[in-house]
């Protein structure tokens, strides 16, 4: 069965990092799971890019252990309240992240 | 808590934004557990660029006066001093001089007399391109090498700044200090680095402690935290009773806004957290030791914001079927048809336009396309956001387009549909699109160079 970010996840956030990066924090249901998944390929640069348009050479991960999550960062490609803005905090960015298959 | 019989400093963090909603029970609760000073942070970039272009508060004036009357109050009657960075949300002088004049009024409200130092760090053009000339300035990912050009399209310009400015007017007897934008942390670890205690501690506690009661189990059971900084540690727990801290809540708030979980870039250097480690003290408090502080040249990082090209929006709901299930059709046919609109009616004066439509209910949050096969909404508000030069072109496009916008059929359409405007007159002016234009440091050969403190003692005035 194919398994998403939802399914081994129990809370993932998204939140400006000031005007030009945004964050993302997924924090996982287990030690296993944050093992298997934290540093995937679903979760690596080209899933940013294909999700939000971001440049792969500008996203950033980091898996912290002790807190069975990662934080994955990426700058933004149109500047927080530009003309095209949908999301100023991108604080709902997280959903688009929700269904990505894991594996 | 015993950290080689240095005494901690105590540190009352009272709401995570002046303005917010300090509590009074919990500023009673930090006061009585010996609190050496209050310090909030009173802003934030996180809201956008419009604060800072305006020199306009997010909080509106009875909120940030409420929340002052709470804190100067009980700063005053426990003798300490309340300290407030980044005021009126940007932290420009605008911004500065709004908050000092509450603060100003509360006073005269309390009968009380401080003696307040206002801590300036909007910069000039002229010196922000001085300093770029002299190769001072560098850009942080992803943006460039500043030009002349982005400086001159910015309204304001403010310089974050470190402690230094801070320390310096707690040292020269301040009962309130009102600082221009300024680092988060740096309002909280001001007090405490003063005092002497360490460095790593003082600013990973003034990391923790940014937010309010955001390092705590229940962030919305409560506004502030209690900080207690010694040399080598510190200890943190909420102001409300009923809440917890626990190492979880206190290390995760690490990762809060913040695009790297180890390292924080401050002014004169770098908080690593890497080695961290957070243990429970008793049922509400955890004990933070192994941050570290490594120095770094000083620098400052800069923030700009602009007020350029302007917009005009409309809003219609729709729950006509024939719309529904054929609605990506309906939003590419509409794009189409208000863009040759404008070119028909208003041509080239219309300049380098831009319209956008937002499907409230389908897809506006993200603009992607909706998986095949999703149900059709039972609504949608499509808002139309029209982009041009000036506010008055933009209105024209939106008044061009309005027929259109209101009455548009799809090839289904037995007759000409009418969908639901909310408001008459249907267009509503925007204002300017504001953006952050900077995301550069200023070296400095001193933390003061770029700060202007001016001084009010309202005991002289009052004498006077």
């Amino acid at each position: 069965m194919m398994v998403t970010v939802n399914d081994v996840c129990h809370l993932v956030r998204s939140k400006n990092a000031g005007p030009y990066w945004v964050t993302f924090d997924l924090f996982f249901n287990s030690a296993e799971d944050f093992a298997r998944y934290a540093t995937c390929d679903a979760l690596g640069p080209k899933t940013f890019e294909r999700l939000f348009g971001a440049d792969p050479a500008q996203v950033k991960s980091f898996p912290v252990e002790k807190l069975e999550m990662v934080k994955i960062s990426y700058a933004r490609s149109s500047p927080q309240g530009g003309m095209v803005e949908r999301d100023m905090h991108c604080g709902q960015q997280f959903v688009r992240l929700l269904d990505v298959a894991l594996d | 808590m015993t950290d080689d019989g240095f005494e901690p400093i105590v540190v009352l963090v009272p709401t995570g934004s002046l303005g917010a909603g300090a509590r009074e029970a919990e500023v009673q609760y930090g006061i009585e557990q010996g609190a050496h000073v209050i310090a909030t942070d009173a802003g934030s970039t996180d809201s956008g660029a419009a604060y800072l272009a305006l020199g306009m508060s997010k909080n509106n004036r009875g909120s940030v006066k409420r929340d002052l009357t709470i804190l100067m109050k009980a700063a005053s009657g426990a003798g300490i001093p309340l300290v407030v960075g980044t005021s009126g949300q940007a932290g420009g002088d605008l911004n500065v001089d709004w908050t000092r004049d509450i603060a100003i009024e509360v006073a005269a409200e309390l009968g009380i007399t401080p003696k307040i130092a206002l801590l300036y760090s909007e910069l000039s053009k002229d010196v922000v391109k001085a300093k770029n000339a002299a190769g001072r300035i560098r850009p942080l990912a992803p943006l460039g090498p500043l030009d002349d050009e982005t400086v001159d399209v910015c309204e304001h310009i403010v310089a974050a700044l470190g402690p230094e400015a801070y320390i310096a007017a707690l040292e020269a007897g301040a009962d309130i200090i009102l600082g221009g934008r300024t680092t988060d942390t740096a309002v909280l670890a001001c007090y405490p680095l003063w005092r002497g205690a360490g460095l790593g501690a003082s600013w990973h506690a003034g990391k923790v402690g940014e937010c309010g009661a955001q390092c705590t189990v229940k962030t919305v059971n409560g506004s502030g935290c209690l900080l207690r900084v010694g040399r080598t540690s510190f200890e943190v727990e909420p102001l409300s009773t009923v809440n917890v801290c626990t190492p979880h809540s206190v290390s995760a708030h690490m990762l809060y806004e913040n695009s790297n979980p180890f390292q924080l870039i401050e002014p004169g250097g770098v908080l690593d957290v890497t080695d961290a480690d957070y243990t429970q003290v008793d049922p509400r408090k955890v004990r933070v030791t192994g941050s570290a502080w490594n120095r770094q040249p000083y620098t400052l990082k800069l923030e700009g914001a602009s007020a350029s090209r302007y917009q005009t929006v409309m809003l219609v709901g729709i729950q006509d079927p024939v719309v529904l299930n054929n609605i990506d059709q309906f939003h590419d046919r509409m794009l189409g048809v208000l863009n040759d609109r404008v070119r028909d009616t208003i041509g080239e004066a219309a300049g380098d336009f831009h319209i956008s439509l937002r499907l409230y209910g389908w897809n506006a949050v993200s603009g992607e396309k909706v998986p095949e096969g999703t149900s059709p909404p039972r609504e949608v508000g499509v808002l139309f956001v029209a982009t041009a030069a000036t506010q008055e072109m933009a209105t024209q496009i939106a008044k061009a387009c309005n027929p259109y916008f209101f009455h548009m059929h799809m090839p289904q359409h037995e007759e000409m549909p009418s969908y639901g405007f909310a408001f008459t007159p249907a267009d509503i002016e925007r204002g300017p699109v504001f953006e952050f234009r900077l995301n550069h440091v200023v070296e400095c050969d001193d933390p003061l160079e770029l700060v202007r403190t001016v001084w009010i003692d309202l005991a002289l005035k009052e004498a006077a």
